[in-house]
Parts: structure tokens; C-alpha cells; sequence
């Protein structure tokens, strides 16, 4: 048990619905996971839980062998698990350097000065222009988001996420609502990351899965079906069935 | 009768009066709020116009009392159609505080309307004959129009109550407090839905603001002095609550009654009080959205 | 075709360097100069302006920047205005800086008691909340009699000359003087505090919380942070008030002072700080004009104006201002 994130028998019902059923998920370091299956499959929930946004019932999550269950979402962050959003979650009506800049600037621990100015030695902002550099955005940086096409919003909201230099990366579905011509910026991106980062991913589009991941698990109605190689999977009778299947059909 | 069963049957039985028109009036506001989602600050202009319309028909037209009040549901009820649909309806999406401005300049035109009509001091009405004078109920006498009240205010809540429970407009509206976006999926019409319990609840507001003028009067200024004590009543009770505004009602009602027949300089502290202790303890009010969880 | 508000050749040194002082900045400095010497208004108006300013300032850290909306913002105004009438009143305590700054303190204290619950809370129940709060403060200034002076307002306020030398004259000469200080200390603290990280981490909060949690800003501390100072600055607008008049009332209190200063505050325009005082000139100029001799028609007016602000023109008269200034320059080019 090795794993820079660990969820060990997790569990979660919103009343009688049990969104999360003993859920257990390791991920080491370097880890290219993907988390697969149905809509309503309890997939975001069981980001929110990780990341703290909801509390499980049961159930523990452990990074980097410490129990943070009762850790605050912010405590979870500066402890290097970072997140992106299935729908954009950004300050609209910033420009896109600064809302990198504040996720920068928030990890390096200078968003409680109220005393000087803000970002004065460009520390924060030249780091936010790097990023804002890897995925292809230096020319929107003063651009605001709320001008910007989806697509390039969704970019933002991963530089977002960058900046806050995490060891474990949750994407939640990253290239919804991107054209397809722009996806390979956003997969080329998370490409790039480091060998040390783990990053899990939730994706419904296929070709990307099998493209970037490692190592899959099927989650359907809240509890993990299996886990395997992307070989495995495609493989597996029982996924096919409920997973492919209904794809498929859709 | 020892004299302090007789104050406390008396204070229960003006609270409950009071507790009735809070009620009447603060209903559609619940309905409202829960269904639309808007903070709208000027309902206490409509109940406040709803008293002018009942004044007008009653001294300048001699129009009976009952009548009146009926007059005064159906003019604030049809006045405040174009109203929602040009004012409210683009401002539905828009945050809270564009909301409460623009309710706040409804009233304050409201006030403005009213008192250059009708002046800034409060109107006087002579009531029916059947509704003058005292109930004698062997230990105590009781104002008749108190009695009136409480009886109207009974009639309402139930006949509310099977409006929602028993018919397919209140169930739609059931459906769509509880979630709109659920109800527009499966085929309500939001926007006519909307159009009509404002209508609904600004109708209702009028006639509490003609019941109010043997109670409490009005004057123009009673658009801002009582809508403090409407927006408490839908808070405690939860947003879109028909029972909540009802159980809210009267408990804020009666304890508003004891603590000023108690305490007469300093009553009022105490529903402010309980409502900061209730709203924190259930942001949600007694039957508000997600107050289950 | 996106459409760019900056064009800058370099964007970092563009947003650092943004916050520089503008030559227009002077601008409200020199006018509150020019009416003490030309009177074009009397002094005392101008006091009332100033102060105004100042709550209308402290409002727009935490609704401007925070987006934290309130209807009880007087309770802290108020907490400042009695306690430093009350030292006065009651301790004796007469010399104004001290009796001023402890007056603020203790609003600022109690903000932050407060702001730490009710912060807990957001939309409609946030907005509830701070209303039945300030109530139920002007409720319990009522019936601390003993303390407050309840409905007939605290009298006995004697405040020191300043430094011993400068009084509280008639026609506040000294006093205008006294108030367009605080207000320059306290317009300085917030143009600090808004354009430093905290104060862009307070934008980020107003403009998507969810996303400042996911990127670890502890959202809580940081709203009860700014509350705490809006609070102290609040109170120290309050306790001007005490000073000037020399004289309280449950008024100061009151959900119409709430109201009156969120007007004041959207009229000028949120979250840019120029907004507190264009907003509080036109409305104290206007309504001093009006509001007297034609109540009725001062209520019409200020009621229409609001709905076209919330209908049309959120960002206030600055904003209106600037979106003009915005269309001209695209015009010429």
C-alpha cells in the first residue's frame, strides 16, 4: 500500500440513494487512471468526495499515507490534490492571467497579505504566463473569460489547476464541450505532466481513455465493478454489458 | 377566572389575530420567493396598496367592507401581471441585490404614489355593523373583527391548502417550487406558472393590507414598517411552505403579541430573537427547501 | 472574434502595474478641498457626505469585493456611534481620536463575532439573517435603556477639542477637517486592501466561491477577515457621527440606514471603491435638495432610479460612466 492517494471503502447515500458504495482506489504516483461508467454512476460524487466537498459516511481517503477524511477542501489542496470541474468553474468576468495568477498565488501562500500590493515582484504572474504559455493561452491573457469560447475556457480551467502544482490530478471529464480539433491541446497538456504526478480521469469519450490511460476502473451505480488495464476492460464481458453496451445504444 | 389565565387567553387570542393577517399577507410572498426564487422587498407596497384600494372603494365609491376587500385581491392581484412580467421576469437569473433594488424602487414609488393621493396619514374606515363591537365570551370580551380575522385567516390557509394539495395547478406549483427545472422538463409552463401565483400571492397581500386597517392601519410608510416582519415570517417558516408560513405566522404572531403586552418598551426584541436563533439553527426555516437534510 | 478590454504589449507588467495611482485619483481630494473653501454647500452637508463615504467605503469591501450582500450593515455603524457616545456619556471619556478608534474596535470586534456565524450562511438565509441581526440590535438599544437613552437617544456626549486646539464649532470648520482625514486614512487602507492578493483572492471569492475552495483559499477565514475590517471601518463612520452631533438616536440603528447606504453605495457603482463617494455625493446633495420640500417626490424619483439601475445600469453611475467612455474610445477607433 503505496499509493499517493488511497480510498479505502468509501460509502455515501443522499437519503435512500446510495451514491457510494465501499469504494476502494489506490493511486501511485505517476498513476494515468481513469474512472469510467454510466451517467449517474456516482462518478463526480466520488471526486467531490475526495477532494472534501462532501463528506463520506464511511470510509477513509489517505494522501500520501495520511488520513485527510476530516481535512478541509483547502487543507487537501496545500497538501497537493487538485481538481477541474465538469463545468467550468472559473471568475468569469476576470482576465485569464489572473485567474491563473490566483491559483498561483493562493498556493504560494500570498493571498492572506492585505497589506501590499498585489503580485508587486511578478513572481505570481510570470509563473501563471508560463502555464498560461504550455496550453497555447498567452495570447488570451488579458483576454476576459466570460469572452472566451468554451473551449478555450476549458484549457483555463486546467492552467487553473496547474498552478497549484499538484501531486494528484482529478479531471473530471477535461475535454467536454471541446471541439474536437481542440482536444489534443488539453490531452497534450496532460501528457506533459510530470512522471511523479498521479492523475485520475473521468472521460466518457472512448479514444481518449484508451489513449491516455494506464489503468481503468468501472464504476457503475456507485460501486467499482472492476479495475484493469485498458486491455482488460475492453475486454471484460460484465463492462461491456453495462458499460459499452449501453453506450452503444445511446 | 384567576387574572392570569384571562391575560394569557387574551394575549393568545389577539396574537392569534395578528398571527392570522401576518399570515394572510406573507403567504404569497412564501409562494413567491420558493417558486421564483425573488427576494421581492416590495410586497409589503402591494399589501399596502391593497388597503388604499379598500379605502378608495369603501369612502369615495361606498362600497361595502367585504366588497372592498375583494376588490382590493382583484386589483393588486391584475396590477402586479405587467408588473411581474416587465420588472421581475429579466431579473429572475440576477443576483440578490439587483432584486432587492429593484423591489426596494417599487416601493419607495409605491409610497410616493399613495401618499401624494392620498396623503401620509393613516385613512379611517367605518366597518359593518356585524363586525363592530365585542364577542362576550363570559370571562372576557373579545373584539368581534379580531374574531373576523382569525376566522379569515383560517378560510384562507385551508382553502390554500386544497388548492395545493387538490388541484393540478397546485400540484404543478408543488412541482416547481421543488424543482423548476424538473417541472419545465416535464412540460409545466414556468412562465405562466410564474405569471399566476404572483398574481396569486400579490392578490392575497392586497386583501391583507385591507384587513390590516382596523388592525394595525395602514398609512404609506406601513409598505416598509411591516415588510421586515413578512420577510421574517417566510424565512422561520422556509420559502415556498404553506404550512411553514402557517405554523411561522402564528408562533411570531403570538410571541410579537406577549412580548409587547409583557413588555410593552422593549417587546419586540424578542421575535427578532427567535427568528436569528431559528434561522441558525435551520437556515431553511421550519419547512424549507433541504431542511430534511 | 473576441473582443479585448486591455491590450497591453505585456500582459504581466500590465496587471502588476495596474494599480498605480492615476493623476483622476486626486481628483475627489481636490473637490472635498475646494467646498471647504468656496462653500458651494455648508460644511456640515459635507461632514454628513464624508461620513457617508466612509460606511458607504466600508460596505463596498464585502458586498463590492466580497459579494457578501447585507441588510444590516448598521449594526456595526450603530455599535460604532454608541460606544463612543457612551464612553462620553457615561466614562466620561471625551477626547475624540481615542473614544473614535474604541468605538470602532469594539464594532470591528463585534463584526467579526458575528461575521463568523452569519458567514457560515449564504444567499436568502445570509440575507435574512443580517436583517432580523441588525434589528434586533436597534431592538436592544431600545431596551438597554439604562445605557443607550433607548427611544429618546443618548445625550450627555461631550467631545474634546482635537489635540486640545480644534473644537466642534457651529459651522464644523474643524470638523470637516477632522472627517476628510478619517475618510483619506480609511479610503487609503481600502485601496490597499483591495489591491493587494487578499483583495483579488476577495474578488475571486465574489466571483465563483466554489472555484476559490478547489484551489484551497479557506473561504471563511477570508469573508470573515474582510467583514472584521468593514465592520471596524463601519464603526469608525459611526462614531464620526456620534462626535459630530453629539448625540444618538436609536436612528443610527436602523434598517433604513441599511437600506439607505446599499442605495447609496449601487448608485455609485460596487466594487470600486469611486463608487462610495460619487454615490454618496449625488444622494445627500439630491436628497438634501429635494427631500425636505417635496418628500413625495424625492421617494418617486429615487424608486424609478433604482429599477432602471437594477433593470439597466448594475454597475452604477461609474460604471455607466465608464461603459461611455468605453463606446467613445471604440467609436474613434
Amino acid at each position: 500500500m503505496t499509493g499517493i492517494l488511497e480510498v479505502r471503502g468509501l460509502y455515501k447515500s443522499f437519503g435512500a440513494l446510495a451514491v457510494t458504495q465501499n469504494v476502494h482506489l489506490t493511486l501511485e504516483a505517476g498513476a494515468r487512471h481513469a474512472l469510467i461508467g454510466p451517467n449517474g454512476a456516482g462518478k463526480t460524487t466520488l471526486i467531490n468526495l475526495m477532494t472534501g466537498v462532501l463528506k463520506p459516511d464511511q470510509g477513509n481517503i489517505f494522501l500520501e499515507q495520511r488520513d485527510v477524511t476530516n481535512m478541509s477542501e483547502s487543507g487537501r489542496v496545500k497538501n497537493g490534490l487538485a481538481r477541474t470541474f465538469q463545468i467550468n468553474q472559473l471568475f468569469r468576468k476576470l482576465t485569464t492571467l489572473e485567474n491563473v495568477a490566483l491559483s498561483v498565488s493562493e498556493r504560494l501562500g500570498k493571498n492572506h497579505v492585505f497589506w501590499s500590493q498585489a503580485w508587486r515582484n511578478s513572481e505570481v504572474l510570470d509563473e501563471a504566463m508560463v502555464l498560461l504559455k504550455r496550453l497555447g493561452l498567452q495570447s488570451d491573457a488579458l483576454t476576459v473569460i466570460e469572452e472566451l469560447p468554451y473551449g478555450r475556457q476549458r484549457l483555463v480551467e486546467i492552467a487553473i489547476t496547474l498552478g497549484l502544482s499538484p501531486k494528484v490530478l482529478l479531471l473530471d471529464e477535461p475535454a467536454a464541450g471541446v471541439p474536437s480539433t481542440e482536444t489534443p491541446i488539453i490531452l497534450d497538456a496532460v501528457d506533459a505532466l510530470g512522471d511523479d504526478i498521479a492523475v485520475l480521469i473521468i472521460e466518457h469519450d472512448m479514444d481518449v481513455v484508451f489513449r491516455f490511460a494506464k489503468s481503468i476502473s468501472v464504476l457503475v451505480s456507485g460501486a467499482i465493478l472492476t479495475e484493469g488495464t485498458p486491455e482488460e476492460i475492453a475486454e471484460n464481458e460484465q463492462v461491456r454489458a453495462v458499460y459499452l453496451g449501453e453506450s452503444l445504444d445511446a | 377566572m384567576s387574572g392570569f389565565v384571562t391575560s394569557a387567553v387574551s394575549i393568545f387570542f389577539d396574537g392569534l389575530a395578528y398571527a392570522m393577517l401576518l399570515f394572510v399577507i406573507s403567504v404569497g410572498l412564501s409562494i413567491t420567493m420558493g417558486l421564483m426564487g425573488f427576494v421581492n422587498l416590495a410586497h409589503g407596497a402591494f399589501a399596502m396598496a391593497g388597503g388604499y384600494v379598500t379605502v378608495a372603494c369603501m369612502n369615495m365609491l361606498g362600497v361595502p367592507f367585504i366588497p372592498a376587500l375583494v376588490l382590493a385581491f382583484f386589483f393588486v392581484a391584475i396590477m402586479s401581471i405587467p408588473l411581474e412580467r416587465l420588472l421581475y421576469a429579466p431579473l429572475y437569473k440576477a443576483g440578490e441585490l439587483d432584486q432587492v433594488l429593484m423591489s426596494i424602487g417599487i416601493t419607495f414609488m409605491a409610497i410616493a404614489g399613495v401618499t401624494l393621493i392620498f396623503g401620509p396619514n393613516p385613512p379611517a374606515i367605518v366597518l359593518p355593523e356585524f363586525l363592530k363591537g365585542q364577542i362576550d365570551l363570559g370571562f372576557k370580551t373579545f373584539p368581534t373583527y379580531r374574531f373576523f380575522m382569525i376566522v379569515v385567516g383560517f378560510v384562507m390557509a385551508i382553502a390554500l391548502w386544497l388548492g395545493f394539495e387538490r388541484t393540478i395547478i397546485g400540484a404543478k406549483i408543488r412541482a416547481a417550487v421543488d424543482n423548476r427545472q424538473m417541472a419545465q422538463a416535464v412540460g409545466i409552463d414556468v412562465d405562466k406558472l410564474f405569471i399566476l401565483t404572483f398574481a396569486l400571492g400579490s392578490g392575497l397581500a392586497g386583501v391583507g393590507g385591507g384587513l390590516a386597517i382596523d388592525i394595525v392601519g395602514i398609512s404609506p410608510t406601513f409598505a416598509f414598517n411591516y415588510l421586515v416582519l413578512f420577510l421574517i415570517v417566510v424565512a422561520v417558516g422556509g420559502l415556498g411552505s404553506l404550512r411553514g408560513a402557517f405554523l411561522a405566522a402564528i408562533v411570531l404572531g403570538v410571541i410579537d403579541t406577549a412580548g409587547k403586552y409583557l413588555w410593552p418598551e422593549g417587546g419586540a426584541f424578542f421575535i427578532y430573537v427567535v427568528t436569528v436563533a431559528v434561522l441558525l439553527i435551520r437556515p431553511d426555516g421550519f419547512f424549507g427547501k433541504g431542511a430534511s437534510q | 472574434m473576441t473582443t479585448k478590454v486591455y491590450d497591453a504589449e505585456n500582459p504581466v507588467v500590465f496587471l502588476r502595474d495596474r494599480t498605480r495611482w492615476h493623476w483622476a485619483e486626486a481628483l475627489p481630494w481636490i473637490v472635498a478641498v475646494a467646498i471647504f473653501f468656496l462653500q458651494p454647500i455648508t460644511l456640515n452637508l459635507g461632514v454628513q457626505i464624508l461620513i457617508t463615504i466612509i460606511f458607504a467605503l466600508s460596505l463596498d469591501l464585502i458586498l463590492g469585493y466580497g459579494g457578501v450582500v447585507t441588510l444590516g450593515h448598521a449594526a456595526y455603524f450603530g455599535a460604532g456611534a454608541y460606544v463612543t457616545g457612551m464612553l462620553s456619556a457615561h466614562l466620561g471619556w471625551n477626547e475624540p481620536i481615542s473614544g473614535l478608534l474604541a468605538g470602532a474596535t469594539v464594532a470591528g470586534a463585534f463584526g467579526f463575532a458575528t461575521g463568523w456565524i452569519l458567514l457560515r450562511y449564504h444567499g436568502l438565509a445570509l440575507l435574512m439573517l443580517t436583517l432580523a441581526l441588525g434589528i434586533m440590535m436597534a431592538e436592544l438599544a431600545n431596551v438597554t435603556e439604562v445605557w443607550t437613552g433607548g427611544f429618546d437617544g443618548l445625550s450627555g456626549i461631550v467631545i474634546d477639542p482635537i489635540f486640545g486646539i480644534f473644537e466642534n464649532d457651529l459651522w464644523r470648520r474643524n470638523y470637516y477637517w477632522y472627517s476628510l482625514i478619517a475618510t483619506f486614512f480609511v479610503f487609503l487602507a481600502c485601496r490597499r486592501i483591495v489591491n493587494s492578493a487578499f483583495g483579488r483572492s476577495l474578488v475571486g471569492i465574489r466571483e465563483n466561491t466554489e472555484r476559490m475552495r478547489a484551489i484551497g483559499s479557506p473561504v471563511h477565514l477570508r469573508l470573515v477577515t474582510i467583514y472584521t475590517i468593514s465592520a471596524f471601518m463601519a464603526g469608525i463612520a459611526g462614531a464620526l457621527f456620534a462626535q459630530v452631533n453629539a448625540y444618538v438616536t436609536l436612528d443610527v440603528l436602523s434598517f433604513a440606514r441599511s437600506g439607505t447606504i446599499l442605495i447609496v453605495l449601487v448608485l455609485g457603482g460596487t466594487g470600486r471603491l469611486y463608487g462610495a463617494f460619487v454615490g454618496a455625493l449625488v444622494y445627500i446633495l439630491v436628497e438634501d435638495e429635494l427631500a425636505k420640500e417635496y418628500p413625495a417626490y424625492w421617494e418617486l424619483g429615487l424608486g424609478f432610479v433604482l429599477v432602471l439601475t437594477a433593470l439597466f445600469f448594475r454597475q452604477g453611475l461609474l460604471g455607466a460612466l465608464e461603459s461611455f467612455v468605453r463606446f467613445c474610445k471604440r467609436l474613434k477607433a
